[in-house]
């Protein structure tokens, strides 16, 4: 009989009782309805499905549940309507950084994750944070220019 | 608040939903009693199939194949012409061309039984490169001489006479190798029944196409299918055919199985098996005089097609059409010819052909310059083309040409004109400038013959809902036709409805491609907005309209003579290098473009997609080598095929110079592929400059620096 992996994700325990090599995303994806975390490649390379796991940002298509015992996990649908969340959402839109908005779930998680520690990063800091989120669409400075944005809007929320 | 001033900067309308990961794109969908498909493919360039084995198929799993397509159906897909096959019989042209879809239930499964077919073949030797096709190796895939489509033009004196008086003839071959969309969304589809009829959700550019592609498999009519379009996570052209080799294959299962299917590609799948930029190779032969002065340019332009037709020959026309750059030669002579190979077919990609060409002509005139001395951009900015001036197809340019102004500005901004003195070449500082055009809309008459778009406004009570065919996949359309539609209503933009398109309740408004949605859809749905304004008293109505081609441009596409565009957009960049003698790695330290796309509808939008053209740009020059072994792509992942990441270039400065249209919505032009077209060319020429040699061929990564080193 197969352990059960207990962990959370957005704050609700989840209980999962099959093959612990599964991959994150298809359990998060497939089993939790949680399609706001976006399959790009499958690699770890694009950071299109980036969450964040136990405070840190990670892809979760290279971590097999196994990995998740114990964990707490975060997905877009987890911070959308949390003041933080909204801060960054609202500041990708007013900042034109949304185009086909494929890589944008993971690019927020990467910027959640970016001014949870440094809510005020310089631009370099905010190009090294999401360098490994890639974006076909938009060359960067739109998304780099609303991540700016929603430090100097969010003020001491990021504090 | 109502839009009053169609510059007023407003907020995309999706950008909320995807940022909160609320948008459904393809992968997203579910139904109930959904199956999964896995696609078998051919694993070797050319040759005959011999057999294929399937291993035993648990229950509720299906091998579909040629053989299912039903009597009365036909076995193509119906793109520009039929020749792409939607199912291999008989025998493969490249690796990776469909020969079934494993349908069920469990993914894992399907991964195993894929795993399990086995097809043998009789192998015959592939032609890859279009060396191989022009010396027919293993003999031509098509015709007798492997060429699918090619065509001239012809401007001025004639060329052999223009040789014959030249003082020198400078002869220069320049190469582009294949470019991968990498679009951040993979190509996937969902297909089920609704009421008897066929319904596919779909991520791709061009609704109307899928349908009229697919119907003829089962002996349908294109009315018998609906087309859904998904939202879509980045296209670039990659999703204008190719859906159709997706949905194809999945119809003809869906008529057997009658249960909700559905196949989202793997990136590895859609890396090594969907369609590329065509490589090219362009030869020039340039008669200069003593002083080295252009008296005329004679090119053969070669563009290696694949192995299907599909959207080549309209590539090659607008490669051929954007050869001469912005410039107007006294003479010229273009001649293209595309290709047949045993790869995967070339298609679409952002800038349709003319970036290829662009770049040969632009470093080809640098190399002019600096063979004589001249500074390139000013020896370049002598030959600007202008109003009234004579295009290579002998039609005239109807617009002002504001290359002068552009050029001021970027040089200022850069401080070019310093820089390029200062910067010794070879110092590894290195400063370039290129300049570039996109035709807009479709090539000659085929907004008018061809496509003849329409568009519908319904009212009901004070809201308007937009009725087209014409997709969002990224680039900002379902936002900018909102507010144009707003802005000539006199109404808030909240009050304008439009959602993805449903092929059975809009009309067929053309395309998404060719830079075309603005200029030509937008046009027609304001004109559809100014008549509903004037009856805005008459309740609840409807307006529909057909585009109306404008007086003049006159074309004839049997010679390809005359205006081969409505309109053109105009572009000039200015790259800025620094390169690491040691490691040959390029840093690139600046970047300054001006565009002209007539009166740009939203500044947001526009300063998006410039940002992101150039960039693609800028990557396809540097850094996206996609090789070709012996029919196999070598790059199979995004670690192995690398794009731009966040710190692979500076922030941009960015310029637009206003030249409002006359025929277009609110003053605007096309420019979602003009911002691709020319900042390569402005990068080589910064990396020659800094590196002292000469580079005929992109992309032009570090490793390839040191051959070209070896070589100056």
């Amino acid at each position: 009989m197969l352990r059960k992996i207990v962990f959370s994700v957005n704050g609700s325990r989840v209980v999962f009782a099959g093959n612990p090599l599964t991959r994150l995303i298809d359990v998060l994806r497939d089993e939790l309805k949680l399609t706001g975390v976006k399959e790009g490649c499958g690699e770890g390379e694009c950071g299109a499905c980036s969450i964040i796991k136990d405070g840190k940002l990670v892809t979760s298509c290279i971590i097999p549940v196994g990995a998740c015992e114990g964990s707490e996990i975060y997905t877009i649908e987890g911070i959308r309507d949390t003041e933080k969340g909204k801060c960054l959402i609202d500041a990708f839109r007013d900042g034109g950084a949304v185009q086909c908005g494929f890589c944008i779930p993971g690019m927020v998680m990467a910027a959640y994750a970016l001014l949870s520690v440094n809510p005020n990063p310089d631009e370099n800091a905010i190009r090294m944070a999401i360098s490994g989120n890639i974006c076909r669409c938009t060359g960067y400075d739109m998304i780099v220019d609303s991540i700016r944005l929603a430090a100097e809007r969010g003020g001491d929320l990021w504090q | 608040m109502p839009i009053n001033c169609i510059d007023d900067r407003v907020v995309r309308v999706d950008a909320e939903a995807k940022a909160r990961g609320e948008a459904m794109y393809a992968s997203d969908y579910s139904f109930p009693d959904m199956l999964y498909a896995r696609m078998i493919r051919s694993d070797i360039p050319r040759g005959t199939i011999d057999s294929i084995s399937v291993p035993q198929l648990p229950e509720g799993y299906y091998f579909i194949s040629a053989k299912d397509i039903p009597e009365g159906g036909k076995n193509e897909l119906w793109m520009i012409a039929k020749d792409w096959r939607c199912f291999a019989d008989g025998d493969v042209r490249y690796v990776g061309e469909t020969i079934g879809l494993l349908v069920g239930p469990d993914r894992n499964m399907l991964d195993y039984l894929a795993s399990n077919v086995r097809i043998s073949y009789t192998e015959q030797e592939p032609a890859v490169t279009i060396d191989d096709a022009l010396a027919l190796k293993g003999g031509p895939i098509v015709g007798e001489d492997n060429v699918l489509c090619s065509l001239f033009c012809e401007k001025g004196e004639k060329m052999q006479s223009i040789m014959d008086g030249a003082d020198s003839v400078f002869t220069e071959t320049l190469e582009t190798g294949f470019q991968e969309h990498v679009h951040l969304e993979t190509n996937g589809a969902v297909i089920t029944m609704e009421d008897g009829k066929y319904v596919l959700y779909i991520s791709a550019q061009c609704p109307f196409y899928v349908r009229k592609s697919i119907a003829g498999l089962l002996g349908l009519q294109p009315e018998d299918i609906i087309i859904r379009q998904t939202t879509t996570g980045g296209a670039f052209g990659g999703k204008e055919h190719f859906p159709d080799v997706l949905a194809g294959p999945l119809l003809v299962a869906e008529s057997i199985i009658q249960k909700p299917i559905k196949l989202i590609f793997t990136r590895e799948e859609d890396m090594l098996y969907s369609v590329k930029r065509h490589p090219s190779k362009t030869i020039f032969r340039t008669a200069l005089d003593k002083e080295g002065n252009i008296l005329g340019i004679d090119g053969t332009i070669y563009y290696n097609c694949g192995a299907y037709l599909s959207a080549s020959y309209v590539v090659l026309q607008r490669g051929v059409f954007h050869a001469n750059g912005v410039y107007d030669f006294p003479a010229t002579y273009l001649k293209g010819v595309g290709v047949a190979t045993n790869t995967f077919p070339s298609d679409a990609f952002r800038g349709f052909g003319a970036p290829q060409t662009l770049f040969a002509i632009e470093t080809h005139l640098d190399h002019i310059a600096r063979k004589f001395g001249f500074d390139p951009a000013e020896y370049k900015a002598r030959y600007f083309i202008k109003k009234g001036g004579e295009t290579v197809t002998n039609g005239h340019i109807v617009e002002d040409v504001k290359l002068p102004e552009m050029m001021k500005k970027i040089a200022d901004a850069s401080d070019y004109f310093r820089k390029a003195k200062e910067y010794a070449i070879g110092s590894g500082k290195g400063i370039g400038m290129s300049f570039y055009n996109h035709g807009g809309a479709f090539t000659g008459n085929g907004e008018q013959a061809i496509i003849k778009a329409h568009a519908r406004l319904v009212k009901t009570g004070d809201r308007v809902r937009i009725e087209v065919g014409s997709t969002e996949m990224g680039q900002g359309f379902q936002t900018a036709l909102r507010k144009i539609v707003a802005n000539a209503l006199k109404i808030d933009m909240e009050q304008v409805d439009y959602d993805n398109p449903d092929t059975s309740l809009v009309p067929d408004s053309g395309p998404t491609a060719a830079s075309r949605s603005t200029m030509i859809v937008g046009k027609i749905a304001e004109d559809c907005a100014l008549e509903m304004k004037e009856r805005w008293n008459e309740g609840d109505f409807s307006v529909e309209k057909e585009y109306q081609h404008p007086d003049g441009h006159p074309w004839d596409q049997s010679t390809f003579r005359g205006d081969a565009y409505l309109g053109y957009g105009w572009g000039a960049a200015c790259v800025e290098v620094e390169v690491d003698k040691l490691t040959n790695e390029v840093r690139t330290t600046g970047i300054w473009t001006c565009h002209e796309i007539g009166h740009a509808i939203d500044e947001l939008i526009v300063h998006g997609q410039v940002n992101g053209g150039v960039i693609q740009s800028l990557g396809y020059a540097s850094m996206e080598k996609m090789e070709n072994r012996n029919g196999h792509f070598r790059q199979s992942s995004m670690s192995d095929y690398v794009i731009p990441t966040s710190m692979d270039f500076p922030r941009q400065e960015w310029f637009l110079e206003d030249n409002p249209y006359q025929w277009g919505p609110q003053g605007a032009k096309g420019m979602g592929e003009l911002v691709f077209n020319g900042a390569d060319a402005a990068y080589v020429d910064a990396v020659e400059r800094a590196l002292g040699i000469t580079v005929t061929k992109i992309p032009i990564p570090p490793e390839d620096i040191e051959e070209a080193l070896e070589n100056a």
